[in-house]
């Protein structure tokens, strides 16, 4: 009897943990509805990160099931899977739910994008990557199943060295400067380094590269003793989760001019910077999405899901930087629905129809206006041959309290970026090869 | 080559002593702080034989009970104590549940019901404070924050952070506090007892049931200071249960079972890895921290396989 006991209770335990890696919005798939999984990690060391991304892009797609009925007059079904930014996991999130009609993947994690990314023209569905995964992605003849829009990670790397430029009066006098580079030593931080070195030996400054562990995030004294030998004269940041908020306070401590401290857009979240106190005003950083709440979209957001209880976002964190990233990211993931549907005739769509649906996106002012988010993004259009479209970003800086717009649209080095983007797809077909010729048609 | 392992290192200590001992100090907190993450380790190995996989996790659930009892409105002071109380019951709890059931189960046992125990705390630690990050009640605790400038030579700087201060005397006032419990008290005669041999001290009439509650109470108190510590210079999240990894080469170095073994390790790999990465770590690119401590600790290992304080095991054949 006692055995039985005990076998019961292991297996409700079993059970209990199986199921909990499902969060379940609404489970299984209807034949009457259009199925979105969303890859989220709101626990483990990214968490901090995760939680607002996670509930920004949920809260936007569950505000037009509750205001318009879903998109096209088709509900969406919503399941998350927690990835804990962990590459296996993530794929066993995609294997475990392609199976039920999956549109689109967000895996929200370099390292899961660039496992995912062979997949996707294999199960033919889309991987939507917004504004981080591989960078030459972006190249739609060589990945055709992959978006990057509106950015990718050289696009940012170029920015930052444009407006760095623009601080020091012209990116001639960049010559003899140094600038620190201090990133998450992943997949994600590695990114824009190729990029950074090219513009290093195009514009004759030093690249001095500090990385960061993933067990070393929370213990970076290290690398800020380093930099404060090193005495660059502009720091910048590619960090996520724990990362971010220690090196802003580690920055504060060496007495680091916040003013020269920029970080990638990912480093901008409002934990982040509040995390340096006082010391942390005038940190900057890149930034593609609305700062605040004053949109009516947001509204809705507010009344059709939170204050339903139909969410688990905190009413006073709607606005903050990366709640309005997810929505911004959740934003694409419904006009690239909408297009697939009005290109299609269809109201349910497939993962190919998905996948022409973010080819056509021209997610244009006039768009954004009547989604209620003017202002909130930069206009933004995906081309057969550039799916991230090299869009420009603003710098916002931190005033103590909060972040507010510093800088105007900057437009990334697309003349730079591009060929190399090219070569660098290049280069990845050729050693994936037989990678597949293009043979999906053009929307356009 | 050669001259940048061999000499260029030593002429830039030369050139910058203030930066120098800048190095100095912040190896000196660093090995400080590793040193009270690996006492926890040392606790709980001396007085049953379990390397304890949930010591990171204790350290991130004192933290998180302790500022979330205060963002509910608890006073800092009260958040305290009630912290400490919820890790006296984690240890009663964990007595009861985990630790009496499998006494006399081999080690590999009682190290796989450790690690049920991280999952455990980690699952209902989310479930109860959530996943984010939380700021540390530094001020309300009375802890200093701010900094001395201290200007030395010319243009030289020793920047020393009040809280960094602060981690070092409350670590000493620990280790002091610990070692009078271990030395002059009943129940700490009787946990060096039980340390050393379990069958003789049960002989003698020592509860082993009381004795791993208490310990388990006291690597609590230990993981509640990291936790303040730690989240003082971050914040207070889940990702700091990474930074309990860092006591495994402290614990390699000074032994298992030797208090004086994790101050003394933690301190040798904190002014290690500090000096290393500062000095050496730009000739391979950076980064070498996180495996410096253990080569650092493997080097000691060679010369005393059973650490710097352990105690040496001669077994008949």
């Amino acid at each position: 009897m006692k055995r039985i006991k005990q076998i019961a209770l292991g297996t409700a335990v079993a059970l209990g943990v199986g199921i909990s890696g499902l969060a379940t919005t609404t489970v299984a798939q209807a034949e009457d509805s259009n199925y979105v999984p969303l890859l989220t990690y709101r626990t483990g060391p990214f968490a901090a990160s995760g939680i607002h991304i996670a509930n920004g892009m949920h809260d936007y797609l569950k505000m037009l099931n509750e205001r318009d009925g879903g998109i096209g007059g088709v509900k969406l079904e919503l399941e998350e899977c927690e990835t804990g930014y962990n590459a296996q996991k993530g794929v066993e999130c995609y294997e475990a739910t392609k199976g039920k009609g999956a549109l689109v993947y967000n895996p929200y994690s370099t390292g899961i994008t660039l496992q995912l990314i062979p997949k996707a023209g294999v199960d033919k569905i889309p991987v939507l990557s917004m504004g981080y995964g591989l960078s030459a992605a972006a190249v739609g003849s060589t990945f055709p199943w992959v978006f990057n829009v509106p950015d990718t990670y050289w696009d940012g790397a170029s920015v930052v060295i444009k407006y760095i430029g623009e601080q020091e009066g012209g990116l001639d006098n960049l010559k003899g400067k140094k600038i620190g580079y201090i990133f998450l030593d992943a997949g994600y931080g590695r990114e824009p380094i190729p990029l950074l070195e090219q513009l290093a030996e195009k514009y004759g400054f030093e690249l001095l590269q500090y990385p960061v562990g993933v067990k070393e995030m929370q213990n970076q004294s290290s690398q800020w003793l380093n930099v404060r030998r090193d005495r660059p004269d502009y720091m910048v940041m590619w960090g996520w989760g724990a990362m971010n908020p220690t090196a802003i306070k580690e920055a504060v401590k060496i007495r680091f001019p916040m003013d020269k401290f920029i970080g990638v857009w990912w480093s901008a979240g409002d934990d982040d910077a509040a995390a340096g106190g006082e010391g942390a005003k005038g940190y900057k950083a890149m930034n593609f999405s609305g700062v605040g709440s004053d949109f009516p979209a947001l509204d809705d957001i507010k009344k059709h899901v939170i204050d339903a209880g139909l969410s688990s976002t905190d009413a006073g964190s709607i606005g903050g930087t990366l709640y309005n990233r997810g929505v911004l990211n959740s934003v694409i993931i419904a006009e690239g629905i909408r297009t697939a549907q009005e290109l299609t005739g269809k109201k349910v769509i497939t993962g190919a129809d998905m996948r022409m649906g973010l080819e056509a996106l021209d997610l244009d002012e006039a768009r954004l206006k009547e989604l209620g988010l003017a202002g909130f993004a930069h206009p933004m259009k995906v081309t057969c041959d550039d799916h991230a479209g090299s869009h420009p970003v603003f710098i916002q800086e931190w005033d103590g309290k909060q972040w507010r717009q510093a800088s105007g649209w900057i437009e990334p080095m697309t003349d730079i970026v591009r060929p190399l983007l090219e070569a660098a797809a290049a280069e990845y077909a050729q050693k994936n090869a037989p990678w597949p010729e293009r043979t999906e048609p053009c929307p356009n | 080559m050669l001259y940048d392992i061999f000499i260029d290192p030593f002429v830039q200590m030369y050139d910058m002593p203030d930066f120098f001992l800048q190095v100095l100090w912040e190896g000196f907190v660093a090995g400080i702080l590793y040193a009270l993450i690996a006492l926890g380790f040392v606790l709980i190995f001396k007085a049953s034989g379990v390397f304890n996989f949930a010591q990171g996790i204790m350290v991130v659930f004192a933290g998180l009970t302790l500022v979330g009892l205060n963002e509910n409105g608890v006073p800092a002071y009260l958040a305290l104590a009630l912290t400490i109380g919820a890790m006296g019951i984690l240890a009663y709890g964990v007595e009861r549940v985990v630790m009496r059931p499998l006494v006399n189960q081999p080690d590999i046992i009682l190290l796989m019901a450790t690690i049920g125990l991280t999952y455990f705390l980690i699952g209902f630690g989310e479930f109860v404070f959530g996943g984010e990050p939380k700021q540390m009640i530094t001020e309300e605790l009375g802890l200093p924050t701010g900094s001395t400038a201290i200007e030395f030579g010319e243009r030289g700087l020793i920047i020393l952070q009040h809280i960094d201060i602060a981690a070092a005397v409350i670590a000493v006032l620990m280790v002091a506090a610990l070692g009078v419990f271990f030395n002059k008290t009943r129940i700490g005669r009787a946990l060096r007892a039980v340390a050393d041999d379990h069958q003789a001290a049960l002989s003698v009439g020592i509860s082993l049931n009381q004795i791993w509650a208490i310990v388990w109470f006291a690597a609590g108190l230990v993981a509640l200071a990291t936790g303040i510590m730690w989240g003082a210079r971050s914040d207070v999240s889940f990702a700091l249960e990474i930074v309990a990894f860092k006591a495994l080469p402290v614990l390699i170095l000074g032994g298992f079972t030797s208090i004086p073994g994790a101050i003394v390790g933690g301190l040798i790999i904190g002014f290690g890895e500090k000096i290393g990465e500062l000095y050496w770590g730009g000739l391979v690119g950076g980064g070498i921290e996180s495996w410096l401590a253990y080569i650092i600790a493997l080097i000691f290992l060679l010369f005393r396989p059973q650490g710097l304080f352990g105690e040496r095991i001669i077994e008949r054949v």
